[in-house]
């Protein structure tokens, strides 16, 4: 499905996506990426200009916001302030036309799934933003909808907190086994919480896959940059064989893994993580091997982040585990680096 | 005291003098005339010393007679005779001819001995306890007078207070028919203002200035013109009327009576007090986040249960304080029911108007002004245990 509001740029363009029952989703990208539209497409707020949303193979085009069912989590919560943690828990409930009794009980049970039971007769704003956000994740579970969606529900909140709730909401998610889809930009948070991650970069998907794959594994260069940290090394590719290929950067040739779309005589920029790089390693061991010259060295406690020129690229980073010989390291040294083929890989070229 | 709340307090005294100067002062001197006042006393002042010492049970002694007959022909004299007799009259009536003819004939009339053989002379009447009980509280000093008057009451010769008959009547109706028509233009504007204000709070910014403009522009003009402009549109030739009749919905013999009466009061006033309706609902409006509504969505609520229970309410402080604004406006409204209310579309207001300009019965017209304060107060303290003042929000 696509998206435009004026008609001339597409805030989300093809996107196709398919969230499993019982999956916890994220959907992470810098703002301006389309993932919100996108989860408001989803709950009905919006509708997509072309293409279409279905929910267990039925369309949900045409049906409201509000006969859809789906529990929506907002950024800065959307309590209602002139009712009492109850009152805005049991107003699903009513509008659904629940008994009371039956209403009392589902409200208790909700709010004893996110710890916060004896709030009922608190008005929101007597609450920290912790318990207001607690709140929301429990009106938007209590009237049991199978896809909860969350739209930066963590954001407002100090880091700390927000440590706290990503466990909760993880841990809820668990017990209930409902369909989560959860929107942020924080790429940490992506990483802790999800199944998968769809990281979005102007209104397309880059890449979606689990938090491990798209570690060690991104397909495209956007993804490098965005999760994690990568040295991003501009070359050409020259040779291709078996998954294989050999770039020529400025100042000499790297090995890297080859993901398919890329032909010899292609622009690339080639990935390597700062943490796979390895100091001095023995001659020939990996097919990787050059000569830097240390800029600086940061001092981290339990690693090193050591700045290398790398044939004039010198925002080359490393980071060194602090082992025996690591600590001797002055700026100006003259060290040989090295790293496997399979942990360096050419991606699409992208003009940073 | 320390030296910076000294100095905060002579920063402040100014003002507070500027405004016991300007208001308190004249507020309180005008309102005190509804109960207080001089001007009939002083016709007799001698007379009513005397009486201060009287029990009201036999006849007043000696000296009132003296007294009063040395003071009727001299205040016939001054031309201030008509005061007493005037108050007099409305609490008894007869007492108009025995002051005037007491105050004609007192010098031409043989000294028979005593003060009383010689005015009971002239009218028997003065032989009578009830006559110098009129004439005692006609002249009081404090008296309560203009409130029964306002109230539409009066004083029976025997003490008692009764309403006076329906069609004497005046006041009171005046009253109830302020009180109606403020409310229901506080209730037209409601309904005319929410959904203006929510109109202007929903539009994107730029449609939102131009709303809000529309809505600023009258409300700087002029009050006189906002008003005048109503007669050019609604009187018997003017622009609707004669739209009508170009479009042969009406004969030139029935053309609508929209102006002159309670129709030209009502529109007009609902018209230029609007903006005070919409400009606090805007505001409380403007403060309502956006998700609100998409979050009763959310939650299954269909737009009219999400607009009903969760947006609605949280106008409230918006409606109370526009209401609150409106109505207190409303029920002080002078300029505009007199320009447009011709006879039947009068207010509380124009009779005040009528009595300290016209009939100059300062008393009544601050007997009244009180009652409408009263009545303001009351409704006010209503208000606040309802709504509660302190979560109004004007903007």
């Amino acid at each position: 499905m696509s998206k435009t509001y004026d008609g001339e740029h597409w805030i989300v363009e093809g996107l196709d996506l398919t969230v499993q029952r019982g999956e916890f989703l994220t959907l992470l990208g810098p703002s301006g990426s389309g993932k919100t539209t996108c989860l408001m497409m989803l709950a009905g707020f919006e509708a997509p200009t072309r293409g279409d949303i279905r929910i267990a193979e039925q369309s949900v085009q045409g049906i409201a916001a509000d006969k859809r069912g789906i529990g929506v989590v907002f950024q800065n919560y959307a309590l209602f302030p002139h009712m009492t943690v109850g009152g805005n828990l049991s107003f699903p409930l009513e509008v659904r036309g629940m008994d009371k009794s039956k209403r009392r009980s589902r409200v208790q049970q909700a709010l004893s799934l996110v710890r916060m039971s004896g709030f009922e007769e608190r008005l929101p704003q007597a609450l920290s933003g912790g318990q207001q956000q607690r709140v929301a994740i429990a009106r938007a579970l209590v009237f049991e909808p199978e896809l909860v969606l969350m739209d930066e529900p963590l954001g407002a909140l100090d880091r700390r907190l927000r440590e706290e709730l990503q466990f909760e909401i993880r841990r809820i998610h668990r017990e209930l086994g409902v369909t989560i889809v959860y929107v942020t930009h924080d790429q940490q948070e992506a990483m802790v919480m999800s199944d998968r991650v769809a990281v979005f970069s102007q209104g397309r998907i880059e890449q979606i896959a689990s938090p491990e794959v798209l570690y060690e594994e991104p397909t495209r260069s956007f993804v490098a940059r965005f999760i994690g940290e990568n040295n991003l090394v501009k070359g050409e590719i020259s040779h291709v064989k078996r998954g294989v290929c050999t770039v020529q950067v400025e100042g000499g040739s790297m090995t890297a893994a080859h993901l398919g779309d890329l032909a010899p005589g292609d622009r690339t920029l080639v990935a390597v993580r700062p943490e796979r790089i390895q100091l001095r390693p023995q001659t020939g061991a990996y097919a990787n091997e050059f000569i830097a010259k240390v800029e600086d060295v940061t001092f981290l406690g339990d690693h090193l982040r050591v700045r290398f020129n790398l044939f004039g690229h010198a925002q080359f980073i490393a980071k060194l585990p602090n082992i025996v010989g690591h600590g001797a390291l002055l700026p100006g040294d003259e060290v040989r680096l090295g790293w496997a083929a399979l942990d360096c890989r050419a991606l699409n070229f992208e003009d940073t | 005291m320390p030296h910076a709340r000294l100095v905060s307090l002579a920063l402040v005294l100014p003002l507070f003098a500027f405004v016991g100067v300007t208001f308190v002062a004249p507020l309180a001197s005008l309102l005190s005339k509804s109960a207080y006042e001089t001007r009939i006393h002083d016709v007799i002042p001698e007379t009513m010393d005397v009486l201060a010492a009287w029990d009201g049970q036999d006849l007043p002694p000696e000296a009132a007679f003296a007294a009063i007959a040395k003071e009727l022909p001299s205040a016939r004299a001054n031309r201030t005779l008509l005061r007493l007799s005037g108050a007099a009259n409305r609490l008894q009536s007869g007492m108009r001819s025995l002051i005037t003819r007491t105050a004609q004939r007192v010098p031409r009339t043989e000294f028979a001995g005593t003060w009383r053989e010689t005015l009971a002379e002239i009218d028997e009447d003065w032989a009578d306890v009830q006559t110098w009980i009129i004439i005692e509280s006609a002249a009081a000093k404090f008296t309560l007078r203009h409130y029964l008057q306002a109230l539409d009451l009066e004083a029976q010769p025997d003490g008692s207070i009764k309403a006076r008959p329906q069609q004497e009547r005046v006041y009171m109706p005046l009253l109830w028919r302020t009180l109606l028509v403020s409310l229901s233009v506080t209730l037209l504007c409601f309904l005319i203002g929410y959904p203006i204000a929510m109109l202007i709070a929903d539009a994107p910014p730029r449609r939102r200035n131009l709303l809000l403009l529309l809505v600023l522009i009258p409300f700087w003009t002029s009050l006189l013109v906002r008003t005048t402009a109503w007669i050019v549109l609604l009187q018997r030739q003017g622009v609707i009327n004669d739209f009508l009749v170009t479009l042969g919905f009406l004969r030139d013999d029935t053309r609508l009576e929209m102006i002159y009466n309670m129709t030209g009061t009502f529109v007009a006033m609902t018209h230029v007090l609007l903006p005070f309706m919409v400009l606090p609902l805007y505001s409380v409006m403007r403060s309502i986040p956006q998700n609100q509504l998409r979050a009763s969505a959310s939650l299954g609520a269909t737009p009219i249960q999400g607009f009903v229970r969760v947006y609605f309410p949280q106008t409230l402080p918006g409606i109370g304080a526009g209401a609150l604004l409106v109505f207190i406006l409303a029920i002080g409204y002078y300029i505009t029911p007199a320009l447009v209310g011709g006879s039947s579309g009068q207010l509380i207001a124009n009779m005040i108007a009528y009595h300290v300009q016209t009939s100059l019965n300062w008393g009544l017209a601050a007997a009244l002004s009180s009652i409408l304060l009263v009545a303001v107060i009351v409704l006010y303290l209503l208000f606040n245990r309802l709504v509660g003042i302190d979560r109004m929000r004007l903007g």
